[in-house]
């Protein structure tokens, strides 16, 4: 079993619709959407749910006014700034500073705070009409630390071992943190989404050292190279001097987006277009 | 006192950056201005500023704890205490240590040490770069050390410094998403700008986005960009909701193309030049109700 991995470093460059272009050729595959914190694959993917689970995210303290004496030990042990005295000259906390580490909660002489796990953070296992899809929704603000990535990517796993899948397509967040080291981690393979910018060569230099931190093989795919024909010959110079195969390079179009309205693949969309067709290229060579 | 805008969108690659250089060309006719690159791990705002001048650049450390194994007694008071599985003891093996990477710095584990085994030392996360732009701003800019997991306190140790600036207004250019990296880098500031495209994939994460903006409390205003395809979903969700709509950036597959080579500031068609002093003027006016506010 393969997992491959698509990342961009810059976001926007098209990950999740060409994810899509891909699930809707792929065969014996599952695939699993490791952007929790702006999950979009599903869109396209329209997959129905099967299972809804409850991941619990960071444990988040708050302060019982009734019990509290404002000693403020609290306030002065909490390295978050996190704990606030407010007009009324109680000590609050602010929910979204908290880390979540129970400190606090621990050195309250009065026993006046707790902590609950927030719930606001979920899984699911789906069925599209491409296959078995993972996928996740975090609620806003949380703590994306990985653990959610982490979560998605193990049941995509299992899902894959129980149907015999020979790949799990995993399209991965944006950046090069933590949410990204976690989407990372194990990964068989990474494919590159390039756009030819200034901005997108810079971020994919950033993303292609961090990958190389890990020793994970790359490939990648130039989108919209005709935005820029210049800085797209310098990716092009770029990946061959670190030795990454460029698979296929994808001219702007603005059937993506009317396929994303109508919540169709490109594939599905214009199946004549030289993009569907460059997808097709694309999957025979990540089947390689 | 700064008045505090930040640039957010959900979405990446909605004109995030785009939005926030103009700003900052726009604000720095009339003001002194300090845009705030918040986005560590890709930071792009120096890429479209190739006029501003370096002024130097400040290592940024986490403190992390370590044992010191000669006063541990293996009680394993601190495993406990860490909510974040970083430490591990095996008494029988007298082992101690914690992980670096996943240390957060909470100061829980120094707490619960009855023995003083625990001592903090610096982790390197990234640096800060400042830069002058124009006559009066300056451009400061966060960059993750690659393969750091700790975007988040880098982000609220770049705010200190650019707020210690105190320039008339200061703009923070988010990163992506919505989670924590959001989160601190909006937190406490005056007005969010959510910059969306219309598409099926921009709506989505504009609500998003917005649902974690109304939470927070924070007055917001959204720019449209890359505007005028057929998809018409995203104006009806700002229209029956009542939601700001500070400006509408039409697409163009040229003004795509200046932005890749960087050239946003010099080579913009008056079009667009047009539009950023629109949403500029609404910005200043939003500032200047703020500033009266705040006159003491």
């Amino acid at each position: 079993m393969k997992e491959i991995t698509v990342l961009s470093g810059k976001g926007g460059t098209g990950k999740t619709s060409i994810t899509a272009g891909l699930a809707s050729i792929a065969e014996d595959t599952v695939f699993c959407d490791s952007d929790v914190d702006a999950a979009d694959l599903h869109l396209i993917l329209k997959p129905k749910i099967l299972n809804k689970n409850i991941f619990d995210g960071a444990w988040v303290a708050s302060i019982d006014q009734e019990l509290c004496n404002h000693c403020g030990l609290c306030k002065e042990h909490c390295r978050f700034d996190a704990i606030h005295i407010n007009e009324h000259e109680q000590h609050v906390i602010n929910a979204y500073q908290c880390d979540g580490c129970r400190l606090c909660e621990r050195i309250c002489p009065a026993q006046a705070i707790t902590s609950k796990r927030s719930v606001k953070n979920f899984w699911y296992i789906s069925k599209s009409r491409f296959g078995t899809m993972i996928h996740a929704e975090m609620g806003p603000g949380e703590e994306n630390s990985g653990k959610l990535v982490s979560q998605v990517r193990k049941v995509a796993k299992e899902k894959a071992k129980e149907q015999k899948a020979s790949i799990i397509l995993n399209d991965g967040p944006p950046g090069i943190g933590c949410p990204v080291i976690s989407a990372l981690t194990g990964s068989q393979e990474v494919l590159l989404v390039i756009e030819p910018s200034k901005s997108g060569l810079h971020d994919i230099k950033r993303l292609i050292s961090l990958v190389q931190q890990f020793k994970i093989p790359m490939k990648a795919i130039i989108n919209k190279y005709d935005i820029n024909l210049e800085i797209s010959q310098e990716i092009e110079d770029y990946l061959e001097e670190e030795s990454i195969p460029l698979v296929e390079k994808l001219c702007f179009d603005r059937k993506f987006v009317d396929a994303m309205i109508q919540g169709k693949s490109i594939v599905e969309y214009a199946p004549e277009s030289e993009n569907a067709k460059a997808i097709q290229n694309i999957w025979r060579n990540l089947n390689h | 006192m700064s008045y505090k805008i930040a640039i957010a969108s959900g979405k990446g690659g909605t004109g995030k950056t785009s939005v926030s250089v103009n700003l900052l060309q726009q604000f720095s006719h009339a003001l002194d201005v300090t845009l705030v690159d918040c986005d560590v791990e890709e930071p792009n705002d120096h890429l479209f500023l190739p006029q501003s001048k370096f002024l130097k650049s400040e290592e940024e450390f986490l403190q992390v704890a370590q044992i010191n194994t000669n006063n541990c007694t293996y009680c394993r008071r601190c495993v406990e205490y860490c909510e974040f599985n970083a430490i591990t003891v095996i008494p029988p093996l007298e082992f101690a240590k914690i992980n670096a990477d996943l240390c957060h710095s909470c100061g829980a584990c120094l707490v619960a040490c009855e023995e003083d085994a625990i001592i903090e030392s610096p982790s390197h996360i990234g640096e800060t770069r400042f830069n002058q732009v124009f006559a009066l701003s300056k451009l400061i800019e966060g960059r993750l050390k690659i393969g750091s997991p700790m975007q988040t306190k880098l982000i609220s140790k770049l705010k200190k410094k650019a707020l210690a600036e105190n320039k008339r207004i200061t703009l923070f250019d988010a990163p992506p998403g919505t989670s924590c990296p959001v989160v601190e880098t909006i937190a406490d500031t005056d007005y969010v700008i959510m910059v969306t495209e219309p598409t099926p994939f921009g709506l989505h994460d504009l609500k998003l986005g917005i649902h974690l903006i109304q939470e927070m409390n924070i007055p917001f205003g959204i720019i449209i960009n890359k505007a005028g395809g057929p998809f018409k979903d995203t104006m009806e969700y700002i229209q029956s909701n009542h939601f700001e709509l500070l400006a509408e950036i039409p697409f163009s597959k040229e003004y795509a193309s200046i932005y890749s080579r960087g050239d946003l500031l010099t080579n913009a068609p008056q079009e667009f030049l047009d539009i950023y002093r629109q949403i500029g003027n609404t910005l200043i006016e939003k500032m200047k109700i703020y500033e009266g506010n705040h006159r003491s």
